[in-house]
C-alpha cells in the first residue's frame, strides 16, 4: 500500500474509531484536548507503520493500545512533575485492563454519551459546541468545519482550543448529568444536533452554499444518539424529524449550488427510504408512551405530509391539532403561521386568517415575506381581493427570490382584476 | 454518499439453508455496529430465487418474457444487501471489509457499489467536477 | 447587509429644543417609509448627554468617570437607526430621506456597516413545512 492510499484508509478508520477512542481516553485522562492528542498520536503511528505492516485485523484495538501506552507515559511524566494524589487515583483507574477490553468490545456507550454531553456543555457558546462536536464526535477536520461554516480555519481552530480550555476549567463537565439536569443537558445536545442540521441547509438567500456535509453529520449523530439514549423520546423525535425533512431536502443542486426544496409537486422525488426511516423513528418514540415533545410533534407533522400519497389526501385536521400542541410547547411566530395554514386547509380560510391576524404585528416577522404571502392567500380565498392584492405586493417587495416574486406579482394582478370586476 | 454492500448468493442461500448460529451472531453484531456508528440505512436478506421470477425483454418493443426461478448462476444472484451512508469511498470499503464472511465455506462474496446521488443523474460528470471546483474557489474567496 | 445610521447631536438636541411640527411629521413619515419598505430594523433616540457618563479605561487602575453634558461635536450621538440594505449606495439613499432640521442647525449622519451576525438558530423544518403548506394552500 502506498502512502497516499494509506493516508486515505487511515482517515476512514479514524472517522470510524476516533469518537470511541477519544471518549474512552477522556474518561481516563479527564482532559478532552489531551485525549484527542493521544488518539491523534496513535493515528500518526499507524500512518507510519501500516504502509509496511499492512492494516491490522482490528484497527480500532490497535489504535487503542497505542493510545493507551501514550496515556500511561503521559500520566507518569505528569505525576513526576506535579505529584498530585489525584493523578495516582487516575492511574489506578487507567491500569485496569477491563476498561480497555470494554472499550474495545464496543461497550463505550457511556463514554460516548459523556463525551457528547461535554461537547454540548452549557459553558460553551453555541458555535463552540457545534465545532467541538463535529471535531470530536464526527471526526471532521478543522478545515472541513471551517468550510462548512464559511469561516477561516484559524477561527475554528481557536474556537476549539478555547472550548477545550473552558471544559478543563469546569471540572464538573466530566460528570455524567443525572436527574433534572439530565433532561436539560440532553435538550442542549439535541439543540446542537438540530443546529447542525439547520446550518447544513440554511442556504436560501444565495449568500450561502449548499452544505450537505453538516446535514449528513447531524443525521449520523442523531442516529448514534438514538442508540446511546434509546429511552429518550425526544431523541427519536429529533431523528424522525431530520430523516423526514431530509427526504424532502435531498436536493437537486442548482446552477448556483443552491439546494432546491422539493415541494408538493415533487412528491414523487421525496426520498422514500428516509421517510421510512423517519416513520420508524417516530414509532419508536411513540412506543415510549409519553406525550410527544416539540421535536416529535414537528416530526409527526412532517410524517403526515410524507404519508399522504397526494396533497388532496392530506389529513389537515390532524396537522392542525399537532400544530396546536406545538404552539403550546414551543410557541413561536413561525409555528403560528404554519398553524394558520393548516387550520385554513382544515376548517376554512376565515379561521386561518384569525390566527394570522393575531401575529401580524410581531416584530419577529417584520421582514418575513411568507407572512404577507399567507395572509394574501387567505384574503383572496375570502374574496377580499383589494386587501389581498396589497399583501401580495408587500410580499413581493420583501422576497429576493425572483420566481417567488413573479408568482406573487401575478397573484396581485389577478386580485386587482377581480376587485375591479 | 451512499453505498450498497451486495451479498452474492451461494449454494446454501439458494437451498434456503439457514446460516450457522455463529454467522448469524456475527452478522447481528456487525449490523449493531453499523447502527451504533449511525451509518446503516437499510439491510435486508432475500429469499432464494426459487421464489422469484425474471422478466426479460428479448425483443425490443415486444412482450416481456417471464421465467420462474430458481436461477442457475449463484454468482449472479443477490442474497441480500446492506445500504450505508458514509463520508468517503474509503470509509465504505472499511465497513465492507468488516462485514463477516457471508458464507464461511469459500463461496462468500460481497460487492460494494456506490449509489447515484440525484444530481449525478441530471448532470455530466465533467460539468459536476467543474461546478465543484468553481464552488471551492468561491468558498476560498469568501474566507475572511 | 446591515448598516447603522448614527445621527450626531447638535446644540438643539443637547438643549432639548423641540423640533418644529413639520419636522416631526417629516421624521415620522421617513421612518414609516423605511419600515414599510422593510428596511428599518431599529430606531432609537438618546437623551441629551447631560444625563450621560463617559468612562475612560486605561491599562492600569480604575476607569475614569466623567459626567455630561459633553461638547456637541462629532463624537456625540443623538439618535441611531439600524437598517438592512443591499449595498452602501442603497443605505446612503435611505439616509438621505432623514429630514434635515430647519433653522440654524446643521445635522450630521454617519453610516457604518455592521458586522454580520451569525444568524440565530433557525428551524429549517418549520420553514420548509411552511413552504410546502403554502404551496398546497395556493393550489387549493
Amino acid at each position: 500500500m502506498n502512502r497516499p492510499a494509506a493516508r486515505r484508509t487511515v482517515d476512514a478508520i479514524w472517522r470510524i474509531e476516533a469518537p470511541k477512542l477519544i471518549a474512552a481516553l477522556t474518561r481516563m485522562v479527564r482532559d478532552v484536548g489531551l485525549a484527542e492528542d493521544l488518539a491523534q498520536d496513535a493515528m500518526v503511528v499507524a500512518l507510519e507503520r501500516w504502509p509496511e505492516t499492512g492494516i491490522p485485523d482490528n484497527p480500532g484495538a490497535w489504535l487503542m493500545t497505542v493510545a493507551k501506552r501514550r496515556a500511561i507515559d503521559w500520566i507518569r511524566r505528569n505525576r513526576q512533575r506535579d505529584d498530585k494524589y489525584a493523578e495516582l487515583a487516575r492511574v489506578s483507574e487507567l491500569i485496569s485492563e477491563d476498561d480497555m477490553d470494554k472499550a474495545l468490545d464496543g461497550e463505550v456507550g457511556d463514554d460516548l454519551l459523556r463525551l457528547v454531553f461535554m461537547t454540548c456543555h452549557p459553558a460553551l457558546s453555541r458555535e463552540a459546541r457545534v465545532a467541538l462536536t463535529l471535531r470530536l464526535l464526527c471526526g471532521l477536520t478543522t478545515e472541513e468545519i471551517a468550510r462548512s461554516f464559511l469561516t477561516s480555519e484559524p477561527t475554528v481552530a481557536q474556537r476549539i482550543v478555547r472550548a477545550k480550555k473552558t471544559l478543563n476549567a469546569e471540572r464538573s463537565s466530566f460528570e455524567m448529568p443525572s436527574g433534572e439536569e439530565l433532561a436539560e443537558r440532553l435538550s442542549a445536545v439535541l439543540e446542537v444536533v438540530y443546529l447542525m442540521f439547520n446550518e447544513g441547509y440554511a442556504a436560501t438567500s444565495g449568500e450561502h452554499w449548499v452544505r450537505p456535509l453538516l446535514c449528513q453529520e447531524a443525521l449520523r449523530l442523531g442516529r448514534i444518539l438514538a442508540e446511546l439514549a434509546p429511552r429518550e423520546p425526544e431523541v427519536h423525535g429529533l431523528v424522525a424529524l431530520m430523516e423526514i425533512q431530509a427526504s424532502r431536502l435531498r436536493t437537486r443542486v442548482g446552477d448556483q449550488g443552491e439546494p432546491v426544496l422539493l415541494l408538493d409537486q415533487d412528491r414523487a422525488q421525496w426520498d422514500r427510504l428516509l421517510i421510512r426511516r423517519g416513520l420508524a423513528a417516530l414509532e419508536r418514540c411513540r412506543k415510549l408512551g409519553r406525550p410527544l415533545g416539540p421535536y416529535a410533534l414537528q416530526a409527526a407533522i412532517a410524517a403526515c405530509h410524507a404519508e399522504a400519497p397526494t396533497s388532496e389526501e392530506t389529513n389537515w385536521i390532524r396537522i392542525a391539532a399537532l400544530y396546536e400542541a406545538l404552539s403550546r410547547q414551543a410557541p413561536s411566530p413561525i409555528v403560528e403561521l404554519n398553524r394558520a395554514v393548516a387550520v385554513a386547509m382544515a376548517f376554512g380560510p376565515a379561521y386561518g386568517l384569525q390566527i394570522v391576524d393575531e401575529i401580524a404585528g410581531l416584530s419577529a416577522l417584520e421582514n418575513y415575506h411568507l407572512l404577507p404571502s399567507v395572509r394574501g392567500e387567505l384574503l383572496r380565498k375570502l374574496g377580499r381581493y383589494g386587501e389581498a392584492r396589497l399583501e401580495f405586493e408587500r410580499a413581493a417587495a420583501m422576497t429576493r427570490n425572483v420566481r417567488e416574486q413573479e408568482l406573487l406579482c401575478a397573484r396581485a394582478a389577478e386580485c386587482d382584476a377581480r376587485s375591479s370586476d | 454518499m451512499r453505498f450498497m454492500m451486495i451479498v452474492k448468493g451461494t449454494t446454501d442461500s439458494e437451498a434456503g439453508t439457514p446460516p450457522s448460529p455463529e454467522l448469524l451472531e456475527a452478522m447481528q453484531k456487525y449490523n449493531e455496529e453499523l447502527v451504533k456508528a449511525g451509518v446503516l440505512l437499510a439491510a435486508d436478506g432475500l429469499q432464494p430465487t426459487s421464489a422469484g421470477i425474471r422478466i426479460s425483454y428479448p425483443e425490443p418493443g415486444g412482450k416481456p418474457k417471464v421465467v420462474d426461478g430458481p436461477f442457475a448462476e449463484a454468482k449472479e444472484i443477490i442474497a441480500g444487501y446492506t445500504l450505508i451512508e458514509v463520508k468517503s469511498r474509503e470509509e465504505a470499503i472499511e465497513w465492507a471489509l468488516r462485514m463477516p464472511d457471508p458464507h464461511g465455506f469459500g463461496q462468500g462474496e460481497i460487492e460494494l457499489r456506490q449509489v447515484f446521488e440525484p444530481h449525478d443523474l441530471t448532470s455530466e460528470p465533467e460539468a459536476l467536477a467543474g461546478q465543484a471546483a468553481l464552488r471551492k474557489q468561491l468558498d476560498e474567496r469568501r474566507r475572511p | 447587509m446591515r448598516f447603522m445610521l448614527l445621527v450626531k447631536a447638535t446644540g438643539c438636541s443637547e438643549a432639548g429644543v423641540p423640533h418644529s411640527r413639520e419636522h416631526r411629521f417629516a421624521k415620522e413619515a421617513s421612518l414609516a417609509s423605511m419600515a414599510e419598505a422593510g428596511v428599518l430594523l431599529a430606531a432609537e433616540r438618546l437623551q441629551p448627554s447631560s444625563g450621560g457618563i463617559r468612562m475612560a479605561f486605561s491599562p492600569e487602575g480604575e476607569p475614569e468617570l466623567e459626567c455630561g453634558p459633553f461638547p456637541a461635536d462629532s463624537w456625540l450621538l443623538a439618535e441611531y437607526l439600524v437598517i438592512e440594505s443591499e449595498s452602501m449606495e442603497e443605505a446612503i439613499g435611505w439616509a438621505r430621506r432623514i429630514p434635515a432640521p430647519g433653522g440654524c442647525e446643521r445635522m450630521e449622519v454617519e453610516l457604518r456597516r455592521l458586522e454580520d451576525k451569525a444568524h440565530g438558530p433557525r428551524n429549517i423544518g418549520l420553514e420548509n413545512d411552511l413552504a410546502l403548506q403554502l404551496g398546497m394552500l395556493r393550489q387549493d
